[in-house]
């Protein structure tokens, strides 16, 4: 069973519904009991980083997922602006973040007269920075990103796959049982199936 | 960079799924929730569905229809046909498309696409403008799918979407649609140099000739592709198909 954190933000039916393809059980909810029993939890969201951090803070979730992530230390997945929470802050905004992978997000930044658009939006392929068996079987794997801030970790061994979009960004980070992913999985077909297989097998 | 996206632009007669010629000629395709399935394993790229005859028939997008389409699909999602208001963004939104089509609502309710794009940001919005020659061979923006001509050009509208906050620019040429004759390249360039948001090419694309065109021009990040998914060849039968393997052999890696 997953569970997955409802906190208003973010596209949690899409994440179900591919979770069901699998064949994998999952449940929507903000209450705090039943995340308190949670065996592994994926943090969606889409929208502004300090507008998702108030929500948290507001549903006085942020303890229990603290409690969750580094004391009982399940799987926990982050999933687009999910992934940059877990991060300690953003430029996007003045909240900080959940802070459990050291690292900050910032607005991607082109040299003038570029062609290259943001937010960043399409299929990027990806590319592994270590082995974890999160990303296992990931070989050409491309996926879905719509975003225009990305992650910059501090520890080179937290990044896991790096996209190239101007430059080379951080597109997914881990650390022990914390992981996160900036592109859309459940809008990214096979690919994603696999990612979420891999972290229901972990 | 991210790869140029090929996406079947699927035209919906409320519950079916219709194509069309030179926006007439209905011609019947299928169940829509079961054509996702099947483009669901082709792996498609994107895909964007217009309720053709909503706006015409001052009826709602079909949201049972649109449920169905969401939870079967594994890709990203637009919609567009009937949206008036912020109110049906919002739910369509919420129901896991990523994003909504906006064409004659760009002209008829002013304000609207500035307010979409603030709430849920730019990426969330495509501004779609239909362009036919007027007797005079003169190029025209169309509304109500094709039914109602206005005189403003095509240019004039992409600026003023673009100002308004729209993410892409979905163009389509009501005299090639449907024609398996490639797109209409010169429209599509003088857009394209008049805007810096990045823009959908779409109607009469035949082949993947015709995508490899569109592509060369800078800027076109996006092709839409309607008969050729639908159908075996010109002129026959039903059959959804993607050539994946070919469109990946035609975009930037």
């Amino acid at each position: 069973m997953i569970t997955i954190i409802d906190y208003g933000l973010g596209n949690l039916g899409s994440i179900k519904n591919m979770l069901k393809r699998i064949g994998v059980k999952s449940e929507v909810t903000s209450s705090e009991t039943k995340i308190l029993k949670a065996k592994k939890i994926i943090l969606p969201g889409v929208g502004a980083y300090d507008t998702a951090m108030r929500r948290l803070k507001e549903l006085d979730l942020i303890k229990t997922l603290n409690k969750k992530a580094l004391e009982d230390k399940i799987p926990i997945m982050g999933v687009c602006l999910g992934m940059q929470l877990l991060l300690e802050s953003s430029e996007e905004g003045t909240e900080k973040g959940l802070g459990w992978i050291e690292g900050s997000c910032y607005k991607f930044k082109f040299k003038e007269n570029t062609e290259l658009k943001i937010p960043h939006m399409g299929w990027n392929f990806v590319f592994e920075k270590q082995s974890n068996s999160i990303i296992k079987n990931f070989e050409n794997f491309k996926f879905y990103f719509v975003h225009s801030y990305h992650a910059k970790v501090k520890n080179e061994n937290n990044k896991l796959l790096v996209a190239k979009y101007g430059y080379e960004f951080d597109c997914a980070v881990a650390k022990e049982n914390i992981y996160g992913f900036q592109f859309h999985p459940e809008k990214s077909h096979k690919f994603g199936m696999q990612l979420f297989q891999n972290f229901a097998k972990i | 960079m991210a790869l140029k996206r090929v996406i079947p632009t699927l035209l919906l007669k409320d519950s079916t799924l219709v194509k069309t010629i030179k926006f007439n000629k209905f011609q019947y395709v299928g169940d829509p929730a079961n054509t996702v399935k099947i483009f669901n394993e082709l792996e498609v790229d994107e895909l964007c569905f217009l309720d053709i005859t909503a706006t015409n028939e001052n009826r709602e997008p079909n949201y049972k229809v649109l449920k169905e389409i969401a939870e079967e699909s594994f890709m990203p999602l637009s919609y567009g046909g009937g949206i008036k208001s912020f109110e049906q963004v919002k739910s369509i939104l919420n129901m896991g498309f990523e994003k909504v089509v906006i064409n004659t609502s760009s002209l008829a309710q002013p304000g609207l696409i500035a307010k979409i794009s603030s709430y849920f940001g730019s990426q969330s919005i495509i501004g779609s403008i239909d362009i036919k020659s007027n007797w005079f061979g003169k190029k025209v923006v169309h509304t109500n799918s094709g039914k109602v001509h206005t005189d403003i050009t095509a240019l004039d509208l992409a600026k003023k979407l673009e100002q308004e906050g729209v993410g892409e620019i979905l163009i389509t040429s009501i005299d090639k649609d449907g024609t398996w004759k490639g797109y209409d390249l010169d429209l599509i360039k003088e857009i394209n140099d008049v805007v810096s948001v990045p823009i959908i090419a779409n109607g009469g694309c035949g082949s993947i000739e015709d995508i490899r065109n569109v592509f060369s021009i800078k800027g076109v990040q996006a092709a839409g592709v309607g008969s050729m998914v639908v159908f075996q060849k010109q002129g026959m039968g039903v059959l959804i198909n993607y050539p994946q393997k070919e469109i990946d052999n035609i975009r930037d890696a």
